[in-house]
C-alpha cells in the first residue's frame, strides 16, 4: 500500500475539488487571453524569436537619426549614410578596401571600431547602410502586414458572414488576384515605384498579398456562423454588424494573427526578392535586398558586404516565423504540452519522496 | 472448478500528467469478468469510465501512465509489447464507440473495413474475407447485406452504422468486446434494437462484454454486474440486483434517485380549464418548413402541416426521433427560420413573412436555451455580458442597472454573483445550461422555447437542472415548449405532450393520456422501447416490446 500514500493524498484533492477536478485545474480562472500568453511564453523559440525580434528593431531603430516632421532625434551611431570618411587600407586581406573593424576577440581588440560592418567602394559606412536598409525593411513588412491584414480580415468577414451571392463575387475576386503573378506586377509597379518610394511599393505587396488571409478568416465565419451562440445573439435582438464584430471576429482573431504574422516573414523576402531584381527599392534609397544585389560581384573578394545585409534579413524573417509558430500553438485550444523525458522522471522522483 | 474470467484487472491505475502533476483518473480498481456475462461501468462524466476502457489495450494519450494488472485470456496486456498488444486488439478485445459515424472511416465502404480487420489477424484470401465480412453483415440484420456491403458509412442510417461496427468488432469472435457508450447516439428505438442484437450475440458466440455507459435504463437492460465509479474511484460494485435493489453506497442511490422513470411523476393540472382557454401565447397554424434545394440536393420538407397550440402558463413536450423535425419547429417558432406555408402567431402577432423589425419586437416576447452548452455561449464573452445582452440591445437596462440586473438573473438561476465575470470554458455544462436559461428569461418572456437543454447534461445535473426550471416557471409563469428526445424527462416536465415522426405531428394531447394510453402505433413504439431503470420491470417490457414487434 506503501505506493499509493500519495495517491491517496491527491484523491482527497480530487474529491474535494468536485466535479471535473481535472478539467478545472486545466481552467483555473484564467481569462482566454492568459492561457494564450501562458501557452506562448512557454512555446521557448517564439520567446527567444520576440526577445531577438525586439532588440533588432530598437538596435536599428535607435542606430541612425530619426526624422519625424521637423523634429530629429539623434541615433547614437556617429556616420550617416550620406557621409564619405576615408577608405580603410590597412590590415584588409588580399589588398581589398574597407574592411570591417569589428572584432570579437576578448583578450585582443574587442571592439566595434570606426567602422564595424566595414566600408562600400567609395568609404560609406557599411554598418550606417545596413542598419538604413534594415528600417526600410522593416518599414515595409509591417505595411504589408497592416495592408493585407486588414484588406484580408475585411473581405474574408464580409463574404463568410453573408455567404451565398455575396461570397460568390468575392471569392472569384480573390481567384482573380491569386492568379496575378505577384513579381511580374510588383516589377511593374516597382519601376514606377522607384520614383514614389518604398513606402507605396509596400502598400501595393500589401494589396495584392491578403488572398489567403481573406479565405481563412471566410472559413472560419463560416463555421463560426453555425454556432448555436449567434444565434442566440440573433434572438436577443443583435444587428449583423454587432453579430460579426462582436461575436464572431473575437473568435477568429488568433487565426488572423498567425496568419498575418506568416504574411509579415513572407512580406520581408518578397521586398528582398524585388530589389535583387532591382525593382524594389532603387538607389539612392537602401534596403536590404538592395545591397546584397549591389555588392554581388564582390563576394568573392569582401565577402561581408554580403554578410550583413544577409544576417538581418535570415534573423528577422526566422524571427517572425517563429513568434509566428508560436501564436498559432498558443492559439490551438488543442495543442496541450508535450510530456518529455524530464517530466516523467520529475513525476517518478515525487513519488519517492512521497514514499 | 472455478472458470477462467476472460478478463481480469487488478489494482488498476491511470494517471494524466496535467500541468506537472499526475492526476488520478482511475483509482484501484478491480474486476472480473466471465465469458458470455456482461459488466457495465456506470459512473457520470470524468468518472474515468471511457479511461478504463481505452487504458485496458493501452490506447490511452502518451500523457497517461498506468499501473496494476491487466489480464485478457491469462495474458498480461500492460507493458506488453507493442507488437502483441496489436495482436489482441480487435482479435480478442474488440471496441465499439460511441459515435459510429467518426470511428468508421468516411472513405472506405464498411465491407472494406471488415475485410481489413479479418486479413489483419488472419491468413484469408481476399474472397474468404468478403465471404465472411457478408456473414458478419447478414448477422447483425443490416438490409440487404449484398449491396450494403459496398456502400460508405455516410449512406447508412445512425443504427446501420453501428451495427457495421458492431459486425466489425465481431470479425474475428473476440473473447472481449468493450463498448462505450455503444447506444448513446442514437434514438431509442434503435437504442432497443442495437441492445437485442448485442444480447443476442453475446448468447451466440459467448463474448464478455464490458458496457460502458451513464444511462441507468440501459444498464438494467443489460447488465449482470454493475460497476459504479465517482471520480475514478470504484464506490460500489455488486450484481444488478444488488445495486437495482439495495444501493448501499451514497453516490449509487443518488446517482439511482436523479434518473428520471417514465410515468413516475405526478399528476399536474392545466393550469387552465379546459372549457375556457385563454388566448393562446403560441399558436402554429398549418406550418410547412423546408429546407430549400441547395445544389444538386432538392428541397426538404422538414415539417409538414404542423399544427400545435400552448398557452400560457403550461409546458408542452414536443418528443421525437432525430430527424423528426422537432428542432425545426422550435427555430422557426422564434423566427430562425423561415416558414413556407401556414403561420406562427407569438402572442397574437403573426411571425411568418414579419420583416426584421417586426421580428426583433416579437423575439422580446421568447427566449430559448439552446441544446449544446459548449457552442450556445460565446467563448470570447464574459457570462455576465451574454447575459446582459437581450436587456442591453432592448435598451432596457445600462449601465449600473444593467449590472444589477444581471445579478439578479444569476441569482434566480442559482449561480454565484462572482461568476459574471467568468467565461464559459470556466464552467461546467450544467452551470453553462444554467446561464444559458438567466439569458433567455432576461426579457421577462412569455414564451420560452427550450431545445433538448439537457441532452448534454449527467444525469444528477439534469435532475437539479429541471427542478429549476419547474421553479422558475413555477415562479414566472412563462409558457414553455420543451423539445426532447427523453420520455422520461418530458414526462417530470409537461403539461402536454406532441410526438412528431417524420416532420408530421402523430399525437398530442395530456401527458398521461400520451404515456399511459397512446393511441398512435408510433408512439406505442416510442413509449415501449424507453429502457426503465429497474432490471426486472425491464425484463418485462423487453418481452412485451419483443411481442409487439412480432
Amino acid at each position: 500500500m506503501k505506493l499509493f500514500g500519495r495517491k491517496e493524498k491527491a484523491t482527497g484533492e480530487i474529491l474535494a475539488g468536485g466535479e471535473n477536478a481535472i478539467a478545472n485545474k486545466e481552467v483555473e480562472g484564467l481569462s482566454q487571453g492568459q492561457i494564450v500568453r501562458r501557452r506562448f511564453f512557454r512555446h521557448r523559440a517564439a520567446v527567444i524569436a520576440l526577445v531577438a525580434l525586439s532588440s533588432i528593431i530598437l538596435f536599428v531603430l535607435t542606430s541612425l537619426d530619426t526624422k519625424i516632421g521637423p523634429i530629429r532625434i539623434p541615433g547614437w551611431w556617429k556616420w550617416t549614410v550620406e557621409d564619405i570618411p576615408e577608405l580603410r587600407f590597412e590590415d584588409c586581406p588580399g589588398g581589398t578596401t574597407g574592411c570591417p573593424t569589428l572584432s570579437l576577440n576578448p583578450t585582443g581588440d574587442f571592439g566595434m571600431g570606426n567602422h564595424p560592418f566595414g566600408q562600400d567602394d567609395i568609404g560609406r559606412d557599411y554598418f550606417a547602410l545596413v542598419m538604413n536598409g534594415a528600417r526600410r525593411s522593416l518599414m515595409i513588412m509591417f505595411v504589408i502586414g497592416a495592408v493585407s491584414g486588414f484588406i484580408g480580415v475585411v473581405v474574408g468577414s464580409i463574404s463568410g458572414f453573408y455567404g451565398k451571392r455575396v461570397d460568390a463575387v468575392l471569392m472569384r475576386l480573390v481567384d482573380f488576384i491569386q492568379t496575378v503573378p505577384t513579381i511580374i506586377i510588383a516589377a511593374v509597379i516597382g519601376k514606377a515605384a522607384g520614383r514614389v518610394g518604398p513606402f507605396f511599393l509596400a502598400l501595393f505587396l500589401g494589396i495584392l498579398g491578403w488572398t489567403g488571409l481573406a479565405r481563412l478568416v471566410r472559413a472560419q465565419f463560416l463555421s463560426l456562423r453555425e454556432m448555436e451562440f449567434v444565434d442566440a445573439a440573433r434572438v436577443a435582438g443583435a444587428s449583423n454588424i454587432r453579430i460579426a464584430f462582436k461575436h464572431i471576429l473575437p473568435n477568429a482573431v488568433g487565426q488572423i494573427i498567425v496568419s498575418v504574422t506568416l504574411i509579415m516573414a513572407g512580406a520581408i523576402l518578397t521586398e528582398t526578392a524585388l530589389s535583387y531584381l532591382g525593382f524594389g527599392v532603387v538607389a539612392p534609397d537602401v534596403s536590404l535586398g538592395l545591397l546584397i544585389s549591389q555588392y554581388e560581384s564582390s563576394f568573392t573578394t569582401r565577402p561581408w558586404l554580403f554578410w550583413w545585409p544577409g544576417f538581418f534579413i535570415i534573423s528577422i524573417a526566422l524571427c517572425v516565423n517563429f513568434i509566428g509558430d508560436g501564436l498559432r500553438d498558443a492559439f490551438d485550444p488543442r495543442q496541450r504540452r508535450r510530456i518529455t523525458k524530464k517530466d516523467r522522471l520529475q513525476a517518478k522522483l515525487q513519488i519517492k519522496a512521497g514514499e | 472448478m472455478v472458470e477462467k474470467n476472460v478478463l481480469e484487472i487488478t489494482d488498476f491505475n491511470v494517471d494524466f500528467w496535467v500541468d506537472g502533476v499526475w492526476y488520478p483518473a482511475v483509482i484501484d480498481m478491480n474486476l472480473g469478468l466471465a465469458a458470455g456475462k456482461v459488466t457495465a461501468i456506470v459512473g457520470e462524466s470524468g468518472s474515468g469510465k471511457s479511461t478504463t476502457a481505452l487504458g485496458l489495450m493501452s490506447l490511452l494519450a502518451s500523457n497517461a501512465r498506468m499501473q496494476g494488472s491487466v489480464v485478457v485470456k491469462g495474458e498480461e496486456m500492460l507493458n506488453a509489447k507493442s507488437s502483441r498488444l496489436r495482436e489482441f486488439r480487435g482479435k480478442e478485445v474488440a471496441y465499439i464507440f460511441q459515435e459510429p459515424m467518426t470511428a468508421l472511416n468516411p472513405l472506405f465502404t464498411i465491407g472494406y473495413q471488415i475485410v481489413e480487420t479479418l486479413r489483419n489477424h488472419f491468413e484469408m484470401g481476399p474472397k474468404e474475407a468478403h465471404a465472411r465480412a457478408l456473414e458478419l453483415i447478414t448477422m447483425v440484420d443490416i438490409p440487404n447485406p449484398e449491396q450494403s456491403i459496398l456502400k460508405y458509412p455516410h449512406q447508412l442510417s445512425g443504427g446501420q452504422r453501428q451495427r457495421a461496427m458492431i459486425a466489425q468488432a465481431l470479425a474475428c469472435d473476440p473473447a472481449l468486446l468493450v463498448a462505450d457508450e455503444p447506444t448513446t447516439a442514437l434514438d431509442v428505438t434503435v437504442q432497443a434494437e442495437i441492445l437485442d442484437l448485442m444480447r443476442g450475440l453475446k448468447d451466440k458466440l459467448n463474448s464478455a462484454i464490458l458496457l460502458i455507459t451513464h444511462d441507468m435504463g440501459v444498464v438494467a437492460d443489460m447488465a449482470d454486474e454493475i460497476l459504479v465509479m465517482k471520480d475514478g474511484i470504484t464506490v460500489e460494485k455488486g450484481t444488478a440486483d444488488q445495486i437495482f435493489n439495495k444501493p448501499q453506497h451514497p453516490y449509487t442511490q443518488q446517482l439511482l434517485g436523479s434518473v428520471p422513470k417514465l410515468g413516475s411523476s405526478k399528476k399536474r393540472e392545466l393550469p387552465y380549464k379546459e372549457s375556457a382557454k385563454p388566448a393562446p401565447v403560441l399558436k402554429l397554424t398549418d406550418v410547412t418548413i423546408e429546407y430549400p434545394k441547395r445544389g444538386r440536393q432538392p428541397a426538404f420538407t422538414a415539417v409538414k402541416n404542423f399544427s400545435l397550440e400552448i398557452y400560457p402558463g403550461e409546458i408542452v413536450g414536443l418528443v421525437g426521433e432525430s430527424g423528426s423535425g422537432k428542432t425545426t419547429v422550435g427555430r422557426a417558432s422564434i423566427g430562425l427560420l423561415p416558414v413556407k406555408a401556414g403561420s406562427i402567431e407569438i402572442v397574437g402577432k403573426e411571425i411568418a413573412g414579419a420583416d426584421s423589425k417586426q421580428l426583433s419586437a416579437i423575439r422580446r416576447h421568447t427566449g430559448i436555451v439552446f441544446q449544446d452548452p459548449a457552442s450556445s455561449l460565446n467563448p470570447r464573452l464574459p457570462i455576465g455580458e451574454s447575459i446582459g445582452e437581450p436587456l442591453f440591445l432592448a435598451g432596457l437596462a445600462k449601465g449600473a442597472e444593467l449590472a444589477h440586473k444581471v445579478e439578479e438573473l444569476l441569482d434566480q438561476v442559482e449561480l454565484p454573483r462572482s461568476y459574471r465575470n467568468r467565461y464559459p470554458h470556466e464552467l461546467s455544462g450544467g452551470q453553462r445550461q444554467r446561464v444559458g436559461i438567466a439569458r433567455a428569461l432576461a426579457l421577462t418572456p412569455d414564451l420560452l422555447i427550450a431545445d433538448e437543454p439537457t441532452s448534454a447534461l449527467d444525469v444528477s445535473v439534469q435532475a437539479r437542472f429541471l427542478e429549476l426550471l419547474q421553479e422558475l416557471q413555477g415562479k414566472l409563469n412563462f409558457a414553455c415548449l420543451f423539445i426532447s428526445h427523453d420520455l422520461a424527462v418530458v414526462d417530470i416536465l409537461s403539461h402536454r405532450i406532441a410526438v412528431m415522426q417524420n416532420g408530421l405531428l402523430v399525437e398530442v394531447g395530456d401527458r398521461d393520456q400520451i404515456l399511459k394510453n397512446p393511441q398512435n402505433d408510433y408512439t406505442k413504439r416510442l413509449i415501449s422501447a424507453v429502457p426503465v431503470p429497474d432490471p426486472k420491470e425491464q425484463k418485462i417490457r423487453r418481452e412485451a416490446r419483443l411481442a409487439l414487434k412480432k
